[in-house]
């Protein structure tokens, strides 16, 4: 309990996680929360690398956390610029709206 | 020991709370400022682990770019009047039951990988490159990252190439009934399409067909 070791910054990732995960299906206001919880998912992947990246004393994974970050990064502005392009469209980015796929 | 055990407790405790914030605040851009709060917090626990550089990088990119990005958005497609007009309690309750089923199953997966970590083989490590504890974090991942993974390193550089194209070439709308100036029209024009020299016989005037 005392001593912090790896399970417990894996734990920590794992309920960043769940909680990217439930954010997803729990929210049909808008698309920016669930691009938020998106964000979440790639945070709690970033700390499991780092993690094992210290534990393994082996500096890969901290390589491939930038990797990450930069793709997080790339994410977020095209998912952005297609939320307003959408919002441009229909004046609203209500998900319940968002049907016309029928999916 | 005591001290480190404490500042993770508190900071993940942090962690956990604003991330549980962001997907129930009503208001996006509460949700926002939450999601920055995380991302402070982890980068945090990044430094104390010792992924100093990691950490710094995650402040700067995430705090100061990503969720900078997201309230600019936020602010620019005025959602928040949206969320309060349309919050219907009904759609929550409904995608509370699903999303807690899908997120159980998921933390119950975690779950087994972490019970199954007790009976792993060794590890095999997959490259030679161990952590250096006489340089600095900073260093070492120069190191690595300049030369090991270089090729990686600029595949990244052309999917943020891509992901910026592509990001203006999506909101980039022409507007139309604006006066702009027209370089090429401009160099074209010669002395005989912009001037005509006209015998005046005196007496009369000069008669402009146009």
């Amino acid at each position: 309990m005392i001593e912090i070791g790896l399970g417990h910054y894996l734990s920590l990732a794992s309920i960043i996680f769940v909680i990217g995960i439930i954010g997803i299906f729990l929210n049909r206001k808008n698309v920016i929360i669930i691009l938020m919880s998106i964000e979440l998912i790639l945070l709690a992947v970033n700390i499991n690398l780092v993690s094992f990246s210290i534990y393994l004393q082996n500096l890969v994974g901290q390589v491939f956390t930038m990797f990450v970050l930069t793709v997080a990064a790339a994410e977020a502005a095209v998912g952005l610029a297609i939320i307003v392009i959408y919002y441009k469209n229909r004046g609203s980015i209500n998900v319940e709206h968002i049907s016309s796929l029928k999916g | 020991m005591l001290a480190h055990s404490l500042f993770f407790y508190f900071f993940s405790t942090i962690a956990v709370f604003s991330a549980v914030m962001v997907i129930v605040s009503r208001n996006t851009v509460y949700s926002v400022f939450f999601l920055i709060l995380v991302f402070v917090s982890v980068s945090i626990l990044f430094i104390m682990i010792g992924a100093e550089f990691l950490g710094m990088i995650m402040l700067i990119i995430y705090v100061g770019a990503v969720a900078i990005l997201f309230l600019f958005v936020v602010m620019m497609l005025n959602v928040t009047k949206q969320a309060t007009k349309h919050s219907s309690r009904k759609g929550f309750i409904n995608n509370v039951s699903v999303g807690l089923v899908v997120g159980a199953i998921i933390f119950l997966e975690l779950l087994v990988v972490v019970g199954g970590w007790k009976y792993k083989g060794n590890f095999v490590p997959l490259s030679e490159t161990y952590l250096n504890l006489d340089l600095s974090n900073t260093h070492a991942l120069g190191n690595v990252l300049y030369t090991d993974y270089i090729h990686l390193f600029q595949i990244v550089g052309i999917i943020l190439l891509v992901a910026m194209i592509g990001s203006i070439s999506l909101t980039f709308s022409r507007r139309e009934n604006i006066k702009k100036q027209n370089y090429f029209d401009q160099i074209e024009r010669e002395k005989d399409s912009a001037i005509s020299l006209v015998e005046v016989e005196s007496g009369k005037g000069v008669k402009i067909d146009d």
